[in-house]
């Protein structure tokens, strides 16, 4: 089985974000980057599922060069190969352009089966996968907890709401996008960390692959959310603050 | 028509309750355009919930009625809306950002050459363009977002962001809107939901709780979350990354896929305030937030905010707790 893995660059969790003087995305230099997190659990499953299943499994990145530093991660955990497009300013992609320009490096490869993140932690759109497999023409499911091949498909375990789940059978090839926190994902070994500088690492850009993303949605401004409470910051050292806020809760909220 | 279709959802023949939000969200965009709005409804056998939306100030329900469309699939449901969506030609197509939208509406988007504004959390007409709030990076920043290209555009509106009691009554004319499905189009084989073991922990009826998130860093460090908890006489409860990596059972688990509390108090030790968690918790009436980042989204919503290391804030906050009830 051949699968694809679809994996982000995205700021770094604690990350303290600085909005560009443009006033549309953040400042790049200051942050530190690292996998986008649902992303590393689809990697995982893609790894599980080749490892029973054989085949080969090829991450594909869309981002600048410093997100080269992300696809070794990748195959330092066991990704056989990598297709990194070259795209600066992701912060300018919609998902439907994201997907056009993923779209057209599949074509090329002809998976089995795509796993994607279902969403992103910087954009948060929760749209690529879905767009993708309309692009490719092919079925999907999402918010996948559980996958597992049945005779010439795959049988899947979605998320609804409310604590509720569902089966679902589709055919290969097909997309999922795969829920964080499903498995518990592996550390790279110093062999695969070795090894990871042998595997292939195919750069290409949009114009390359004869596309030119045309995004419909655009950002025009990105600012600090507004304050919905009028939050008391409590300041002081930690016994003291520990005593203000009991305090607080006790005269003030009366929840104690 | 040429205004806003606001494409509603039920689960087994019953509202999403976020559905009526959706359409206050429609509403008030129609109205701030000058413009008409229209709900739809899909499924099978949906003659009662569309009578329903007729109580509604709609220029028209539209049912879209198939058998094929009984059971939730995305191919259907993407077909079934396609084919409204080109019948009724609205500017703006409308959704409640629920499980099932972020199935299907991405892909419906896409046929229209379009990407669906996902999780609005408020929109606003300047200059007869709108402009849709949606947040980034987990909610630390919000961005004001454009459609552009020709329409239809569509957008969904989060959970919480619009209010339901705020839908105007009135009465509309209901349509049946006829689609054509062909079985052969549907390629996932979808079985019945189903539900895991029953919750042993009801967190909805909690007075207080304390609820621990992953600025705790390990299993071994819940010890003072636990102590916390008991001082105040409090449930423990937490957010998601905390029950997946089987620190605590899913059941304490708060949030869209967890348990909806309101307690009396909340205290959020090391939560960064992701909307899935908000959802949750944000009904509860005083809200506590303990965080060693000043700009988490949590302090949006608190009412009490520390900001440092919990590590020294929950044990001193235990004791002041302890010394209080003496
Ligand atoms: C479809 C879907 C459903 C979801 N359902 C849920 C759900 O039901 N419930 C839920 O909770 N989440 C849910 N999530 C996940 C959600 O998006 C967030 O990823 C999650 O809530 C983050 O958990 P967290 O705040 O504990 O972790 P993080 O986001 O990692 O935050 C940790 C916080 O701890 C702080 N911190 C770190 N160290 C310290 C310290 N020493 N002292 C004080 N503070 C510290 C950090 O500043 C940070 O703010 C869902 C996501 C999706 C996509
Ligand atoms: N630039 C990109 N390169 C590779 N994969 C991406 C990119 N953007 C989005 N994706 C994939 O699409 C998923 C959903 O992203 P989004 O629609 O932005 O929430 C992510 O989890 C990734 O798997």
């Amino acid at each position: 089985m051949k699968i694809l893995v679809a994996i982000k660059q995205v700021p770094a969790r604690d990350s303290q974000l600085r909005v560009q003087s443009s006033g549309r995305w953040i400042e790049q230099q200051d942050v530190s980057f690292e996998i986008n997190e649902p992303d590393a659990y689809a990697l995982e499953a893609g790894l599980q599922l080749s490892e029973k299943a054989g085949g080969e499994v090829v991450v594909l990145c869309a981002g600048p060069a410093g997100a080269a530093q992300t696809i070794r991660e990748a195959l330092a955990k066991g990704a056989h190969r990598a297709i990194h497009i070259e795209q600066d300013d992701l912060g300018a992609l919609d998902p439907l352009a994201a997907a056009q320009l993923l779209a057209a490096a599949v074509r090329t490869e002809a998976p089995d089966l795509i796993l994607t993140g279902l969403q992103s932690d910087d954009a948060g759109y929760g749209q690529t996968g879905v767009v993708l497999a309309e692009l490719l023409g092919l079925p999907h499911a999402t918010i996948i907890m559980q996958a597992e091949q049945s005779g010439s498909g795959i049988r899947v375990k979605r998320e609804l709401e409310d604590g509720w789940f569902q089966h679902i059978e589709m055919p290969l090839p097909a997309l999922l996008t795969i829920q964080s926190g499903i498995s518990r994902l592996r550390y790279a070994t110093l062999m695969g960390i070795k090894k990871a500088r042998t595997k292939e690492i195919r750069r290409v850009t949009a114009s390359d692959l004869g596309v030119t993303p045309a995004p419909v949605l655009s950002i025009e401004r990105i600012y600090a959310p507004e304050k919905s409470k009028q939050t008391q910051m409590l300041e002081g050292a930690a016994g003291e603050v520990a005593a203000k806020l009991v305090e607080k809760l006790k005269f003030e909220a009366r929840v104690l | 028509m040429s205004g806003v279709l606001v494409i509603t959802e039920q689960f087994r023949g019953a509202w999403r309750p976020i559905s009526w939000e959706a359409l206050a969200a429609g509403q008030q965009l129609a109205s701030q355009l000058g413009t008409k709005a229209g709900a739809a409804v899909l499924g099978s056998g949906i003659g009662t919930l569309a009578q329903e939306l007729a109580g509604k100030q709609l220029d028209r329900v539209y049912t879209v009625d198939h058998e094929l469309l009984a059971t939730y699939t995305a191919d259907a449901f993407t077909a079934a809306a396609e084919q409204l969506v080109r019948q009724m030609q609205p500017e703006y197509v409308l959704f409640p950002h629920t499980y099932q939208v972020r199935d299907f509406a991405p892909k419906l988007a896409a046929r229209f050459q379009q990407a669906l504004v996902s999780d609005a959390t408020a929109l606003a007409v300047r200059g007869g363009r709108v402009l849709f709030t949606r947040q980034l990076f987990q909610g630390k920043l919000n961005a004001d977002v454009s459609c552009g290209g020709p329409p239809p555009w569509f957008a969904s509106v989060q959970a919480g962001a619009f209010r339901a009691d705020q839908v105007r009554p009135g009465s509309a004319a209901i349509e049946a809107v006829p689609v054509s499905l062909d079985p052969a189009l549907i390629r996932t084989r979808a079985e019945e939901p189903f539900r895991e073991a029953q919750r042993a922990v009801d967190l909805s009826s909690a007075e207080r709780i304390v609820s621990v998130g992953r600025g705790i860093r390990e299993k071994e460090n819940l010890g003072i979350v636990e102590e916390l908890a008991q001082a105040l006489d409090a449930e423990l409860a937490a957010s998601r990354p905390i029950c997946d990596n089987g620190w605590l059972p899913m059941e304490r688990q708060v949030g869209s896929s967890g348990q909806t509390v309101a307690p009396k108090l909340y205290v959020a030790v090391g939560i960064s305030g992701a909307i899935q968690h908000l959802v949750g918790m944000k009904g509860a009436r005083t809200i506590v937030a303990i965080n060693k980042d000043a700009n988490a989204p949590i302090f949006e919503i608190a009412d009490y905010g520390i900001a440092g290391d919990l590590f020294e804030i929950v044990p001193a906050l235990t004791e002041a707790v302890k010394k209080a009830k003496g």
